[in-house]
């Protein structure tokens, strides 16, 4: 039997990130609920989030921002021969997402599939995209990650209302001759899988707040450093570190303890709120945008959430 | 050979100034860390993973929601 191989590397070409254009304020949340806008900012750092309408799906989000990469990676749909998309939020689990993305995209006939790392799911896709493309299984792959959690929140439930909103992230990925994207550094901790969980079809999403927080902020920048040594990569030589969004505080406790003292911290859940699997293309997409971030310097991705699952590694930003 | 309360509130102060900004002066036995010292509970639990590092004594989730008074969780590191 015959084997393939891929190109010698692979790297994102480009990035695009999507929100829903409705926007929840602290202000609103406090009027609905015992809350307020204070409280809100101190535990969880989210000054507003955005929420998709009933007329908005999980997988319209994931076009919009897929779509967005595609045409900022100068390529064409029918350059696309992979499409994986991260969510944990699907209305339904059947069809899979990705084969509608691809199909409202143009792009014909492609391998599609979905992961479900639920706030890891998007550093999962990518190395399952890096990995087809140096394995020969594929060329250029669209992954998305695209997160409808409004639908699985409880709207009374101050502990996790406040903290998720909507949206969408995509990087195309294409093969390179020098590396671009590092090696994955993924594992999970199955005896927690009850901190983050929806118990049934009819129920709405729970966390344990405390024993999530405590998790995250010790047992993470450990997974950062070691994506950064599989990586040769310093923590101090990265030009962004752009970890889940998932906690101002998780977040700020992550990066000091990594101490990659010139990296552009991701804090994009100040106005994005928790995205799940959409929360690091969303945050880099935007970061890329606003020129905070250079072409051609390394950020640190650290995707880490329900399962619990986690997954790091160090891309070239495109 | 076990820490002194004094040794252990003097830890206890240092760890808690570092994490919320209140001056280890402040931090007294009697005091409630959520009615006197406006802590919250992601304060409380980076409290509890500090305590750990500096006393060696594990403080898990579902016994720190019963540790109410600097007190409390002085006893809880003796203990």
């Amino acid at each position: 039997m015959r084997q393939t191989q891929g190109a010698p590397g692979a790297r994102v070409l480009a990035f695009g990130g999507y929100q829903p254009a409705n926007v929840i304020t602290n202000e609103h949340l406090a009027k609905t609920m015992d809350t307020s806008d204070e409280w809100i900012r101190s535990r969880v750092g989210i000054v507003e989030r955005r929420v998709a309408g009933p007329e908005e799906s999980e997988v319209d989000l994931a076009v919009q921002a897929g779509g967005k990469a595609l045409a900022a990676s100068g390529l064409s749909a029918s350059d696309i021969d992979l499409v994986i998309v991260a969510t944990c939020t699907l209305e339904t689990q059947i069809p899979n997402a990705a084969s509608r993305v691809a199909h409202r995209l143009g792009i014909v006939a492609p391998g599609a599939f979905d992961v479900n790392a639920a706030c890891a799911g998007f550093c999962y896709a990518l190395a399952a995209a890096a990995d087809a493309i140096r394995g020969g299984s594929a060329t250029h792959v669209l992954v998305v990650g695209s997160e409808k959690l409004s639908q699985w929140v409880d709207w009374t439930d101050r502990t996790t209302a406040v903290i998720f909103g909507d949206g969408a992230g995509a990087a195309v990925v294409g093969p390179s001759d020098t590396p671009g994207i590092g090696p994955v550094v993924w594992g999970s901790v199955g005896e927690k899988a009850d901190a983050i969980k929806v118990k049934d079809r009819n129920s709405f999403l729970q966390q344990e707040g405390q024993a999530v927080f405590r998790w995250a902020t010790t047992a993470l920048h450990p997974v950062a450093r070691r994506a950064c040594e599989r990586a040769g990569v310093r923590p101090e030589d990265l030009a962004a570190f752009v970890p889940h969004q998932a906690n101002l505080r998780i977040v700020e406790a992550i990066a000091r303890k990594l101490g990659a003292e010139k990296a552009v911290i991701a804090k994009d859940i100040v106005l994005s709120g928790n995205t799940s699997a959409a929360s690091i293309p969303l945050a880099l997409s935007r970061m890329i945008e606003r020129g905070e971030v250079p072409s051609g310097g390394l950020a640190l991705l650290l995707g880490f959430g329900a399962g619990l699952t986690y997954a790091g590694q160090v891309i070239e930003i495109p | 050979m076990a820490l002194t309360e004094q040794e252990i509130l003097a830890g206890l102060g240092k760890i808690i100034n570092e994490i919320t900004g209140i001056p280890a002066a402040e931090v007294t036995p009697e005091k409630s860390f959520v009615d006197d010292l406006d802590i919250d509970s992601l304060s409380m639990v980076e409290i509890a993973v500090a305590a750990q590092d500096e006393f060696g004594v594990e403080i898990p989730d579902d016994q720190l929601k019963n540790l109410k008074t600097v007190k409390d969780v002085i006893n809880f590191i003796q203990s």
